[in-house]
């Protein structure tokens, strides 16, 4: 009875909650709904027909595509290396003090999202695809050094303790009696992470860090559809390429 | 000996670890070159400089009074496009992902094989689903920037078209993971399509769904503030603004809430999970 009695409870608030919501939004819905607005976003997505396929366009979207393809393999991979060294602290390797400062390090780079990174780098490093690399690495690194931490938290110490205790050297310990325990699921976080990090990659340009999105935002922005029709369809296709590629890695990488 | 020997010094996987490492190297480098990878940049005289000035304008972060206000207002507002755009979501999410449930086959009853029509109806619908969320939230707000100008109604309707089609693929997983003996069973005795999906598929299901919607808000979250970037209203917009005007201690101040923000509604959103499981 209590309990609910507590989930209406929790039904009635989250309900207010979201009438509050819609409420303090500024804008006309009623407009939004009408056959005007429809039409005009229909006239929107018509427009983008037929894409545009003129051949120095189309060699300048492939650059572009090779581009985003680029930013995310290099920024998942420094995101690798980095979340790897960070991972060691953060699992607790080297006690508790190093642990909570990689953690906070690592919880600091999680939070701030790749536009945001960009945003801040373009500013430091100007435009292009270089500061978009690393935006992407440093929010990656947050993410796969606090997944590979769990990882390695969770798998057995003692071979590593055992090879120590014969004098084992801590680096030659750490590469054959810890690392290889966790590749399997490390193949899997990066593989997911790139995934994500081809989405982010296609986008991050809007803030001026190259790739597709640099070339979208621009085209949209002088209204030539047609050229935007192409580049959406790179990313749709880029996309859909790099899951098919994904899993079959990863497919390949499980036992 | 020589057996020994032999063994020693031949590594019985090398060609392939060869191989892996020259793939490797073979795309690494144009791969650099793509993306013009050169960390000098940060430390020619010009870029410091920027970055001097830029980092210098940081502390102490934005504190007066009218400007804590718009900070409130605008971390409601993404709270409120969140919200918005994941309630707009499920209500086009769950009735396609009905439309597309396997499950609730009534051709398929019996035969095991659906008709030609009803499969092709229901691969169309997945296909329509992966299309919403295989283009970014961030060039649907774009887009509807466009069409509807700038403002939070460009921000809901992004959020609630791209994550139509995350959290309708996820549904439609979760109620085919089922045990979909007992739908299938209050099909074959007549029940109606809906009787069935209520009766036979949702109470078991309904914590995971629940639960799932609850994380995506917390996706939502962040995303919101992402879309603020291109003009899609709440804090991401008044980031942008401070940014392109270089003034850092707003920025800070705009981080820092964006901080507390992300992690109120991971805490609330673990606290509800663990309630529900």
């Amino acid at each position: 009875m209590d309990r609910l009695i507590a989930r209406a409870g929790l039904a009635c608030g989250v309900l207010a909650f979201i009438i509050a919501c819609f409420m303090s939004l500024s804008g006309d819905w009623s407009g939004l709904f009408s056959r005007e607005a429809a039409r005009s976003m229909l006239a929107l997505l018509t427009s983008f027909f037929p894409p545009e396929v003129a051949p120095a366009f189309l060699r300048k979207a492939a650059y572009a595509t090779l581009e985003t393809l680029a930013i995310s393999w290099i920024g998942t991979l420094l995101a690798v290396i980095a979340g790897l060294f960070c991972a060691l602290p953060a699992a607790g390797l080297w006690g508790a003090v190093p642990k909570g400062i990689t953690r906070m390090l690592l919880n600091a780079l999680r939070a701030v999202p790749e536009l945001v990174w960009a945003a801040l780098l373009v500013i430091a490093a100007g435009l292009g695809p270089f500061p978009g690399t690393l935006a992407l690495a440093a929010h990656t690194t947050g993410v796969l050094g606090r997944l590979f931490a769990e990882a390695l938290e969770n798998a057995p110490r003692e071979p590593y303790l055992a090879l120590r205790r014969h004098g084992v050297g801590p680096v030659a310990a750490l590469s054959y009696g810890l690392l290889p325990q966790i590749t399997p699921q490390l193949t899997s976080y990066t593989l997911y992470r790139w995934e994500n990090n081809i989405r982010a990659a296609a986008v991050l340009g809007v803030a001026g860090a190259g790739g597709l999105g640099q070339l979208l935002y621009y085209h949209m922005g002088l209204f030539h559809f047609q050229e935007t029709g192409t580049i959406l369809l790179a990313m749709l296709l880029l996309v859909g390429l790099v899951d098919t590629c994904s899993n079959w890695l990863r497919r390949r990488a499980m036992p | 000996m020589l057996l020994a020997k032999s063994q020693r010094w031949r590594d019985p996987a090398w060609p392939r670890r060869a191989t892996g490492a020259a793939v490797f190297l073979l795309v690494l480098l144009p791969a650099g070159y793509l993306t013009e990878f050169n960390p000098g940049v940060f430390f020619d005289a010009s870029s410091l400089r920027a970055s001097r000035q830029f980092l210098a304008t940081f502390f102490p972060p934005a504190h007066s009074l009218a400007f804590l206000q718009l900070l409130v207002g605008s971390a409601w507002k993404t709270v409120a496009i969140a919200t918005s755009g994941l309630v707009l979501a499920l209500i086009l999410a769950i009735p396609l992902s009905l439309l597309a449930n396997r499950t609730l086959s009534i051709s398929r009853l019996g035969t095991g094989t659906m008709g030609y029509i009803p499969a092709a109806v229901r691969a169309g619908l997945r296909w329509g689903l992966s299309l919403l969320r295989s283009i970014p939230e961030l060039v649907w707000a774009l887009l509807f920037v466009r069409a509807v100008g700038l403002g939070d109604t460009a921000g809901v309707m992004a959020i609630s078209l791209t994550y139509a089609g995350m959290i309708g693929k996820v549904f439609l997983e979760i109620y085919e993971s089922q045990d979909t003996r007992a739908t299938e069973a209050l099909l074959a005795n007549g029940a109606r399509r809906l009787h069935a999906f209520f009766y036979g598929t949702l109470p078991s299901c309904l914590p995971e769904l629940v639960s799932y919607t609850i994380y995506r808000w917390e996706c939502a979250i962040r995303s919101s503030v992402i879309l603020g970037f291109v003009g899609a209203g709440g804090l991401g917009q008044q980031m942008e603004l401070s940014m392109r005007m270089l003034a850092g201690g707003e920025v800070l101040s705009f981080l820092l809430v964006f901080m507390v923000l992300v992690w109120l509604a991971d805490q609330l959103s673990q606290g509800l999970r663990t309630w529900i499981d």
